[in-house]
């Protein structure tokens, strides 16, 4: 009986999130989103970085500006290149055409990726760039193996290069397991700066993704107060009336 | 305040002398004597219809700047979402809501199984629920798909497919069904004016027949005891209590816990780890490629299950034909149960051993279908949901028997405290 | 029942509290319901201000810009058209100094502009919302007698001078709004935005 039991867990145990098809563990980003500062960087990484080929439709750079207390002057140089108006949503400098000829595919648009992906996917993937010259971008993924995007971040990171192990499972058959990544080219930042930028960078991407968290916890606590006060006058009520009936 | 309070009274005259407010007032509220027993599964019932209420405005407010075209629909909801003045919340409302309304209507029914709310003379009113029940899986699977997103998307093609399953007219009926090829702008278009019109007119006109069905034979209790038949001098039932101002006052306090747990949700995890909305619900609608892992929503993956479990092919009928028999049986055999229980009582406070042990059984086995459906398929699971398929069946085919068998306890005269 | 041991005023204190702590949470559950009426971030910025181009423009003409959705017009004043705005009788215009009509502070003078030459309206009649055709002449016999040039609305015959000031004995009730503005440039104009001005 217990056998069978374990069994039966064992099948219903949900498989071990596995965070890609390379089976790794996908690093943790550790996003703050009342950290202003980072996600004032991490837009201004946004659209100096993703933004020639990105687009996120469903950001108007006044809502960043408004959210993030970044005044409209400095919004209208630093980080708006495809408009003048404030108004309008967040745009990719690049012309859908020529990304359909160059890479073969139209970037995503990156409005909503956070809550499609994940933080930690992102991140992982904006430090899982590694070299590899079969590639036409001269770049693979880690966790997004044989991506279309190149490197876009690599004067900041460097270029890095993946030493795998080859392990032989017992049938014989081998795999190549990933052990850690070696700098070839340095960055112009090192490894600690390029994992803070990335991660403003994802955090920025998390604000995005949904411009309502910044205050969505702030009211939620509000909104159960208030009810739990309605509560202590409705049990109160009830109980109240309820002698009546006890 | 003298004056205010006669000239209101003389309006509720006035009004009384050409509609017939107070004995509606009376009959349905004031005068309606329910059982003083009721315990906490009796606070769903009135929630659901606080859920129904709310999803009713949420689903207005949306509709006022959501689009049902296949280019513009994804745009819409983050328009929503994000350009529209408190559109986020009224959102999240209206997709917390669909699923607190099934917990809430699920809640309900495992009250109806477990106290026989079913059985004579209740039988009409179960029907009525399970109508509604049905309705409500129709309007949550029309509305998934409005965000156009890929889940809505392949949740709708798969399930679409289920009628191509249907021997000689089924690629008819599912091309009928979408309107098209495939899921399509067209397919939105309609589900939108279905989810939107007709099925909320559909539930609420049932939920009114539902009220009506219960007002006419009364609640049952934890005891399953008909209070109406000990009546005190004033005619009164002697177990019974007016619903208002008793249960009035208990629902709403019963509310307003519903609410802080519903806010909970809406505020701090409206996502709720991707079974409320999913992940990949936030990447357009493509036609072209299906994501790699794919889930109905929570509430519907029993049934899933009850589909993917039949691989076997016989009497001539293929496995797939047969999953989506099984599946729609799973569903329809609730009808059935007023007429598959032979006990003589009603609440599970005085029924014997096996059924206890057999609605216990069931639970746990719908549980682990619910699971089952949320995990991709493997071999060892689809073993385990046929089992649990027929443990499910069994429940209601040997119905009959095992309540018949059992040793029943004397219930007693007058409700317990 | 007890009815003897029913303490009524506890009872309807206990009811009046929740009754308006369950009024409160209602109106504050209302405020995203009427909030969200209002116009969103798109039409904000479909509403934006817009840069209207004047350099072309010839004394006489008006030019046509859309703005919030209406009309806007633009008007170049020719030095004839300034001095008439002085000749009408006292009793002409409906509200010759603009007192119940609505303008920035710098268009609250007889021209109605800031720069006289330069008249910018709202071409929206304070009526019922039709937009008035521009007929400038002095000679127009189908208008009526004193016409001096402006605007004529179509569907109720109300009539503006060439300030947009309305007359007297016609429907409409006040002077075309003025909308806030500003020259960026000599030939450059933005509609909707003078730095607050008027705010």
């Amino acid at each position: 009986m217990r056998r069978l039991i374990a069994t039966l867990l064992l099948v219903l145990a949900p498989q071990l999130a596995l965070a890609n098809e390379g089976g790794l563990k996908l690093l943790k980003a550790d996003v703050d989103l009342n950290d202003t500062a980072s996600l004032q960087r991490g837009a201004k990484m946004f659209v100096n970085y993703c933004g020639s080929c990105h687009s996120a439709a469903y950001m108007r750079y006044n809502r960043v500006g408004a959210d993030l207390g970044i005044p409209e002057e400095v919004l209208k140089t630093n980080l708006m290149f495809t408009t003048d108006k404030v108004g309008e949503p967040m745009r990719a400098a690049m012309p859908v055409a020529d990304s359909q000829e160059w890479f073969g595919v139209t970037p995503p648009d990156l409005s909503v990726v956070a809550r499609s992906r994940g933080e930690d996917w992102l991140f992982s993937y904006l430090n899982g760039f590694y070299s590899d010259a079969s590639k036409s971008t001269g770049v693979n993924n880690l966790y997004f193996p044989s991506a279309a995007m190149p490197h876009v971040l690599w004067e900041l990171q460097g270029v890095n290069r993946a030493v795998f192990n080859t392990h032989t499972n017992p049938e014989g058959v081998q795999t190549q397991v990933f052990e850690k990544f070696e700098n070839e080219i340095p960055g112009t930042l090192d490894e600690a700066q390029y994992r803070r930028a990335t991660r403003d960078l994802v955090s920025f991407m998390v604000y995005m993704g949904e411009p309502a968290k910044l205050v969505r916890y702030a009211l939620g606590v509000k909104v159960i107060g208030f009810l739990f006060i309605f509560f202590v006058a409705a049990y109160l009520l009830k109980r109240e009336y309820w002698k009546d009936v006890n | 305040m003298n004056a205010i309070t006669k000239r209101l009274v003389d309006l509720r005259d006035w009004v009384d002398e050409r509609f017939p407010l107070m004995s509606l007032w009376n009959e349905h509220l004031a005068q309606y004597y329910a059982p003083k027993n009721f315990n906490f599964w009796y606070y769903f019932g009135a929630l659901s219809l606080v859920v129904f209420g709310l999803q009713i405005v949420t689903g207005i407010w949306l509709v006022m700047n959501y689009k049902p075209d296949a280019d513009l629909a994804f745009g819409s909801v983050e328009y929503i979402m994000r350009d529209v003045d408190w559109g986020w919340l009224i959102r999240y409302l209206h997709s917390t809501g669909a699923s607190a309304f099934f917990i809430v209507i699920y809640l309900h029914m495992f009250r109806g199984l477990m106290y026989g709310s079913f059985k004579k003379p209740r039988e009409l009113l179960w029907i009525l629920g399970m109508l509604l029940y049905l309705m409500l899986m129709a309007e949550a699977f029309m509305g998934y798909l409005l965000p156009w997103g890929q889940m809505s998307y392949w949740g709708a093609q798969v399930i679409i497919s289920l009628f191509g399953a249907i021997p000689v007219i089924g690629t008819t009926l599912s091309e009928w069904i979408r309107g098209d090829y495939v899921v399509s702008d067209i397919t939105l278009n309609r589900f939108f004016s279905l989810h939107v019109i007709a099925l909320p007119f559909a539930i609420a006109g049932l939920v009114l027949l539902h009220i009506l069905a219960l007002h006419e034979v009364g609640s049952n209790n934890p005891d399953g005891v008909e209070i109406k038949k000990l009546k005190g001098p004033d005619g009164h039932p002697l177990d019974g209590i007016p619903f208002h101002p008793y249960y009035t006052v208990k629902d709403l306090m019963g509310l307003s816990v519903f609410l802080i747990l519903f806010s909970a949700v809406v505020f701090f995890a409206p996502e709720m780890g991707g079974y409320f909305i999913e992940a990949n619900n936030f990447i357009p609608a493509n036609p072209m490629q299906t994501p790699p892992h794919i889930a109905p929503v929570w509430y519907f993956t029993p049934y899933y299950s009850i589909l993917r479990a039949n691989t076997i092919n016989f009497l001539w009928i293929d496995a797939k034909v047969w999953g989506v028999i099984f599946m729609g049986l799973g569903v329809l055999i609730f009808f059935l149960l007023p007429w598959l229980d032979r006990g003589a009582v009603k609440s599970i406070r005085y029924r014997g051993p096996l059924f206890k042990g057999a609605l216990g059984i069931f639970v746990v086995v719908f549980l682990i279908l619910g699971y089952l459906g949320l995990l991709p398929p493997t071999p060892e699971r689809t073993l385990v949901a046929q089992v649990c398929t027929v443990i499910y069946f069994l429940f209601f085919l040997l119905m009959p028997i095992y309540t018949s068998l059992d040793k029943n306890k004397p219930v007693p005269e007058r409700v317990t405290k | 029942m007890r009815d003897d041991a029913v303490d009524t005023r506890r009872r309807r204190f206990l009811t009046g509290t929740t009754v308006v702590i369950g009024g409160i949470g209602a109106a504050f559950a209302a405020v995203p319901f009427i909030s969200s009426f209002q116009p969103s971030a798109k039409a904000k910025a479909i509403g934006a201000p817009v840069d209207v181009d004047i350099s072309k423009l010839e004394p006489g003409q008006r030019l046509i810009q859309k703005w919030r959705g209406k009309p806007v017009w633009v008007v170049r004043r020719t030095d004839e058209m300034l001095e008439n705005l002085n000749t009408f009788e006292p009793t002409a215009l409906r509200d010759p100094q603009s007192d119940q009509s609505e303008q920035p502070k710098y268009a609250k003078n007889v021209w109605r502009s800031e720069k006289p030459e330069y008249l910018v309206l709202v071409g929206v009649c304070t009526h019922l919302g039709c937009s008035p055709s521009y007929v400038p002449d002095m000679s127009a016999p189908d208008v009526g007698a004193g016409w001096k040039g402006g605007f004529f609305c179509p569907c109720h015959g109300s009539k503006f001078d060439l300030a947009g000031r309305v007359y007297n004995g016609v429907p409409a009730p006040s002077n075309l709004v003025v909308p806030p503005y500003k020259f960026l440039s000599e030939g450059k104009l933005r509609v909707g935005e003078d730095n607050g001005v008027s705010a």
